[in-house]
């Protein structure tokens, strides 16, 4: 099997959080030992609560962030190798609020063209083309062009975010909550604009989001956090039928899906989600586990992989 | 029966320099004891700010007019800024979106509890504490005596939301106006602090005015729902019947956009509805949905739809026949 597009081993990355004048500064592991990989074309769904590390792995990859352990390779090759400008061109972010990721003094156009100018592609005469071209792709009428942000609608806003992120053709877009600040009727337009976009140009995303559903519906493969760790991945199908992890199972239970009459679900967790800072010792979901033994209080669980799945718990089900 | 809380013909305009903004247009609705009604919607329906009619809390600008507007018996349209402040945090409480917002960060969690007791009720404060407590301990929050002394930033955002619903029993109201209670919290906290609502409603016996945009919440809480279009209701029914069988094109296209797990094959396109709310500035005439409808015809933009009902409890608003919609619905499943 070939290399995968991106992989990720032992990712760590810690923050020392002051606790207060003249305490000693403490670490939190935002994101505690991670590995993951992704294929090309896939798309990697990254899905836990807030807090839980999943935008801070997006931020390593875009190196927002400096790791502070582990590794990421891009086709093999380590990451922290390739300039900034070389990352930017092959890794793209789409991110969360339309509504602040653009500069409301540029207009749209000089938003999207951006990239071509950061990184001098071409002449500038061939800029006004590109921009034309990526624009019709993503669904934006040409005079929107000298618009500014304000006056367009959060859909609108978000195309621009695709376009700017898409016109320098990157291999890997990280979607970060891409639809959580868009209305259902929008949300959808965005989403079958994403699958059309992955089909045409073979990109690979990762897709992070709280909405299960929605990664349901997008994502090859599925990876649960909790408290910065992967707790469970494997394909999609596979985790949205046969969870087993208890984290997954009450996330999966939590879904509310428009079918009347089913009620509210029960999902059995606790109500505190822990402080990152004092990490429960043992399996640190043990305090919210509804079936937790003995030994998941006191010894961390080993990973587990079995069958392209993998899982980290005491008493993984089938 | 009468019902608890009776809303009928209700407009909301602003006036704004681009001319007037009819924000919410002829909303009726009412709300009885023990059962949930919802407002859903996308932003800019007009949802939320039915409720803020409904208690008198509009922006200056905003004007409210109705034929009926009635709680308990007493009509609020007449009632005086006075009398509203004895019904709001008393009979009527009302839950916020945000709860780091709608907490004051200056005042500790006791102190802000307390307060609606003390100004409705006129109690001693250790009776207020007492209260305060025993709601802390009912909305599942441990150690809730040492919690009282806490500000709002020491708690998670889980927390500080069953902090507002606490605050919201305090008085023991007879209806609970929540607008997005959940939209600002994890899915798993967002399942149990739905649970919680609507226990605590079964147990009072209060009537729910319940507004969001998650069709998914709507489902599993409401009796009742009206859906809310560019400031009319579009359609209204029992939660089944709008669920199962959706006739306005607007519902039918928004129940259209959801994947489902399980339902929606993975990767397939989703429904979604074209083009932009339009925003309800001057005069309206016709139909407000016809620009993204499937099914205009010229009939649309002719005259104003009126709401058609077609039994006591079921209502819309499309020129088409309820024969007609329900072929249409047939039609997008293909």
């Amino acid at each position: 099997m070939s290399d995968p597009m991106l992989r990720i081993r032992d990712l760590t990355k810690t923050y020392m959080v002051s606790m207060g004048l003249l305490k000693v500064r403490r670490p939190l592991r935002a994101v505690n030992g991670v590995s993951l990989s992704v294929e090309k074309g896939q798309v990697l769904g990254l899905v836990g609560e807030s807090g839980c590390g999943k935008s801070t792995i997006a931020k390593l990859i875009l190196r927002l962030e400096e790791m502070t352990g582990g590794s990421i390779l891009l086709d093999g090759k380590d990451l922290s190798a390739l300039t900034r400008t070389e990352l930017a061109r092959r890794i793209q972010p789409v991110f969360q609020d339309p509504y602040a990721s653009l500069n409301p003094r540029k207009s749209v156009g000089s938003i999207i063209s951006l990239p071509l100018r950061v990184h001098k592609v071409g002449e500038a005469a061939s800029w006004k083309k590109k921009v034309d071209e990526i624009m019709e792709i993503v669904g934006l009428v040409p005079r929107l062009k000298h618009s500014f942000p304000n006056q367009l609608s959060g859909g609108q806003r978000q195309r621009v975010a695709v376009a700017r992120a898409l016109i320098m053709r990157p291999e890997i877009v990280i979607c970060d909550e891409p639809t959580s600040a868009l209305d259902v009727s929008v949300q959808s337009q965005i989403l079958n604009l994403l699958m059309d976009l992955r089909r045409d140009f073979g990109l690979t995303y990762i897709l992070i989001s709280h909405n299960l559903a929605v990664v349901e519906h997008m994502a090859s493969r599925v990876a649960v956090m909790y408290l910065g760790r992967i707790v469970e991945e494997a394909e999609t199908r596979s985790i949205f039928e046969r969870p087993r992890h208890p984290y997954t199972r009450a996330l999966l239970a939590s879904v509310l899906t428009p079918e009347p009459g089913r009620g509210l679900p029960e999902t059995h967790l606790g109500i505190v989600y822990p402080n990152p800072i004092d990490p429960p010792p043992g399996c640190t979901f043990h305090p919210r586990c509804p079936e937790a033994t003995e030994v998941c209080r006191q010894v961390p669980p080993e990973p587990l992989l079995e069958n392209g799945r993998f899982v980290e718990c005491h008493h993984p089900g089938n | 029966m009468t019902a608890l809380l009776e809303v009928r013909g209700l407009h909301v305009e602003i006036a704004l320099a681009a001319g007037l903004l009819k924000a919410v247009r002829d909303v009726s609705f009412s709300v009885d004891r023990g059962r949930t009604l919802a407002l859903v919607g996308e932003s800019g329906c007009g949802k939320s700010l039915t409720a803020l009619a409904v208690m008198d809390l509009l922006p200056p600008r905003a004007q409210r007019r109705a034929e009926t507007l009635r709680f308990e018996g007493l009509d609020l349209r007449k009632a005086r800024t006075r009398r509203m402040a004895d019904l709001r945090g008393n009979k009527i409480a009302m839950i916020f979106q945000e709860p780091m917002t709608s907490l004051n960060p200056c005042y500790t969690i006791g102190n802000q509890l307390e307060e609606a007791m003390l100004r409705h009720r006129k109690v001693p404060r250790k009776v207020a504490r007492d209260r305060a407590v025993f709601l802390l301990e009912k909305v599942g929050i441990t150690a809730a005596a040492s919690r009282l002394r806490q500000y709002p930033h020491q708690l998670s955002g889980g927390l500080r939301q069953r902090v507002m619903i606490a605050m919201g029993l305090m008085c023991g109201p007879a209806m609970i106006i929540a607008d997005e209670p959940t939209t600002a919290l994890d899915v798993t906290i967002q399942a149990q602090i739905l649970s919680l609502l609507a226990s605590l409603q079964k147990e009072f016996q209060m009537g729910l005015l319940l507004i969001t945009h998650d069709l998914g919440i709507v489902a599993r809480v409401a009796d009742r729902v009206n859906v809310m279009y560019c400031g009319q209701v579009v359609e209204s029914g029992e939660v089944t019947q709008i669920f199962d069988n959706p006739l306005h094109p607007y519902t039918q296209g928004l129940l259209g956009c959801i994947p489902i797990p399980g339902k929606t094959r993975p990767g397939d396109y989703l429904g979604s509805i074209p083009g932009v709310v339009p925003t309800p500035i001057g005069d309206m005439k016709g139909c407000a949905f016809r620009n993204r409808c499937t099914f205009l015809s010229s009939a649309c933009a002719a005259e104003d739809v009126a709401l058609r009902e077609i039994s006591s409890d079921r209502a819309y608003r499309c020129l088409l026949s309820p024969e007609t919609c329900a072929q249409n619905l047939r039609g997008r499943a293909k």
